[in-house]
């Protein structure tokens, strides 16, 4: 676990912060069942395989071209086995206001990351985060200028090589400056299908006053490797921030999205499809801090659930009593083919100022049968009804994605999958 | 050979017996208008047509073009040429209606032998059979049915029967819950679809709408069974009379 920090000549204060990582993950080891925010997820295989840190490795820019959509002059970080790869990278021509990095670099030459760093997740919100912190070996710096209106988005793709049975901890840190416009996506896949690995990542996100960011995470992990990510969120005041939080692989995978609205007049909108098959699990958290006033929360998760997988969906929403006028409103719903698939849906709200308005609903069903049958009456055979209404189901969702080739890329993920 | 011919069909849903014994023959080219008050079993037999799955036959038999159509699925029925208009269009979020009408106009061709669709001149039909129910493009973007007013449901089944182009159309109730101008519209979609190979079947629980369409035999369903058959004048008289003097006519048992 700690052979990776000696690559980076630390300086003192991220010394202190992996050590506190360290030491905070050596008192608490991996979740058990008996801690209730991992009640529904064991994550037992993860802590019984003892990952060691994975190797360095090295893959073509042809066996990644599969997993790159969008325009070709969009800026791209490809992460390797957790570790920055130039060659694959496409960072020539920036547009204007945007700077990126792998960490590793920016650690030796960029003093302000101080700043922000392990500021804004704290060491112990779960011990994967302690475990993170004190071994992430490198991940992606994004950093935006005030003012800057990039046009494109920038692409992170972290791709595990074939063959690795390692553990990857990847930290990242997105910093937007007031008033610009940015969009950033994160793709994690792999080119060992059947591998079983860890992934472990952490992204801090910063998101300046009066800024609009689009945030777009794709998970596609080997199904039988494991994929656990925490970011965390900090928004200025009128910022506007959109979260796009997709999974299809992993036999465990965890995401938990935290977002604080710390300042008056911001607005957060979650979105998530999650896609379960075979024993799958897969499992999300999203918390989301009220801490002033007239603010507006918005969440929408979907899933859907097939041979006996299993989905896990928990939405916090805390209100402070300054944060008169919230507006909340958390939508999960979840989609079972089969009869031996289930979900644990648990909405949970705490809200302690009384002028807000503040719903949530979670529906949990199989295909609408009148809908199938009104497919057929068109003349459109029953497993194809089917077929279409899971897509439509996870089309509604994915047209909340503002960027166009991103929506293309995230239906053509879905269809693979209805069709297979 | 006749289109449709019914012979002493009985329908329940669970335990409850609907239907119980129609027995109607329709001609290809002919409009026939089922009539008859609430709870009588016109859009059960509507939607056993159809093939609609919350529905049991439980006996008699259904010939469409000679074959037996009660062994046929709903979508082999709708491949040969049966279309059922909804009295309650269902909703699909996330599938848009030029994506749908694409799908179920190509499973028509493709169970037919053809190929699917040229794309380009999929667009181009659809855009005569838009002129139809006097509609714009706009609406092929817009999901199924969903969010659509009362009316522009029931268009857009008239659309989706245009564009199918079936050989026996059932209209469950399609003019309830129009204004005025949405009737004329569907009325005026229906009538350009009417054709000497092309048959319809109108379930209504009012004469209005056969001022706009006009049929050629009109049938009386009280208590699960025809009770009356005859012209168009036989609506009139209906709207005149109302039903109840009919349920003396239903034979003793039936509701």
């Amino acid at each position: 676990m700690t052979a990776v920090a000696e690559r980076v000549s630390a300086p003192a204060w991220l010394a202190a912060l992996r050590a506190k990582g360290a030491e905070r993950f050596a008192a608490t080891g991996y979740p058990t069942s008996k801690d209730e925010d991992w009640r529904f997820t064991p994550v037992a295989p993860i802590a019984r395989a003892e990952f060691a840190p994975s190797a360095p490795a090295t893959v073509t820019a042809a066996a990644l071209r599969p997993f790159i959509f969008g325009q070709a002059e969009w800026p791209r970080l490809v992460f390797v086995n957790g570790r920055y790869d130039a060659s694959l990278s496409t960072t020539g021509s920036l547009p204007a206001g945007m700077t990126v990095s792998s960490l590793a670099e920016a650690l030796a030459s960029d003093p302000s990351l101080e700043q922000h760093l392990g500021r804004h997740v704290a060491v112990d919100v779960t011990p994967f985060v302690a475990e993170n912190t004190a071994a992430f070996a490198d991940g992606a710096v994004v950093q935006v200028a005030p003012n800057a209106d990039l046009g494109l988005p920038v692409h992170l793709v972290y791709v595990t090589a074939p063959g690795t049975a390692g553990a990857s901890h990847t930290r990242n840190l997105i910093v937007i400056g007031q008033s610009a416009r940015a969009a950033l996506i994160e793709s994690y896949v792999t080119l060992g299908d059947a591998d079983t690995y860890l992934t472990n990542v952490v992204s801090e996100v910063v998101v300046g006053a009066n800024a609009w960011v689009e945030h777009v995470r794709i998970q596609r992990e080997s199904e039988k490797a494991y994929h656990v990510g925490l970011t965390h969120v900090e928004q200025a005041r009128d910022s506007h921030y959109r979260n796009f939080t997709f999974a299809m692989g992993g036999a465990i995978s965890r995401h938990d999205l935290h977002v604080r609205l710390n300042a008056a007049n911001v607005e957060a909108l979650m979105y998530g499809l999650y896609l379960g098959r075979d024993e799958q699990l897969v499992d999300n958290h999203t918390t989301i801090f009220h801490d002033h006033p007239d603010c507006r929360s918005w969440e929408v998760y979907k899933g859907v659930l097939d041979g006996k997988s299993h989905g896990v969906f928990n939405g916090k929403i805390f209100v402070t009593p300054e944060a008169q006028k919230t507006d909340a409103k958390q939508t999960n719903r979840a989609l079972l083919l089969s009869d031996t698939a289930t979900i644990d849906t648990k909405p949970q709200l705490e809200i302690f100022a009384d002028d807000v308005k503040c719903t949530h609903g979670a529906t949990v069903g199989n295909l609408d049968t009148l809908m199938e049958f009104y497919f057929r009456s068109r003349g459109i055979p029953a497993e194809a009804a089917r077929r279409h209404l899971v897509y439509a189901f996870c089309a509604e969702v994915i047209a909340e994605v503002a960027i166009e080739p991103v929506r293309t890329e995230l239906e053509r993920l879905v269809l693979d999958r209805v069709n297979e | 050979m006749s289109m449709l011919e019914i012979k002493n069909l009985t329908a329940s849903v669970g335990d409850k017996e609907i239907l119980k014994g129609i027995s109607l023959t329709v001609n290809p080219g002919e409009v026939h208008a089922i009539m008859g008050p609430n709870g009588s079993g016109k859009s059960t037999l509507a939607q056993v047509l159809a093939g609609h799955p919350a529905y049991t036959v439980t006996g008699g038999e259904v010939l469409y073009e000679g074959e037996d159509l009660l062994e046929l699925e709903p979508e082999e029925r709708a491949q040969k040429g049966v279309f059922l208009a909804f009295q309650y269009p269902v909703e699909v979020p996330g599938v848009s209606n030029a994506y749908f009408l694409r799908a179920a106009y190509n499973e028509i061709r493709k169970s037919k032998g053809l190929e699917e669709a040229d794309p380009m001149d999929f667009i181009d039909l659809l855009e005569e059979k838009l002129k139809v129910v006097e509609w714009g493009p706009e609406i092929m973007q817009r999901s199924v049915n969903h969010g659509f007013s009362g009316g522009e449901k029931k268009r857009n089944e008239i659309l989706q029967m245009a564009v199918l182009e079936p050989k026996l159309a059932i209209l469950d109730e399609t003019d309830s819950g129009l204004d005025i101008d949405a009737l004329r519209i569907v009325a005026e979609g229906v009538n350009k679809l009417r054709a000497k190979d092309r048959s319809f079947i109108m379930v209504t629980h009012y004469q209005r709408l056969l001022n706009y369409i006009v049929p050629d035999f009109v049938h009386v369903l009280a208590g699960g069974r025809i009770v009356k058959s005859g012209g168009k004048e036989l609506a009139h008289e209906l709207e005149a009379k109302g039903y109840e003097w009919l349920e003396d006519l239903a034979p003793a048992g039936a509701a």
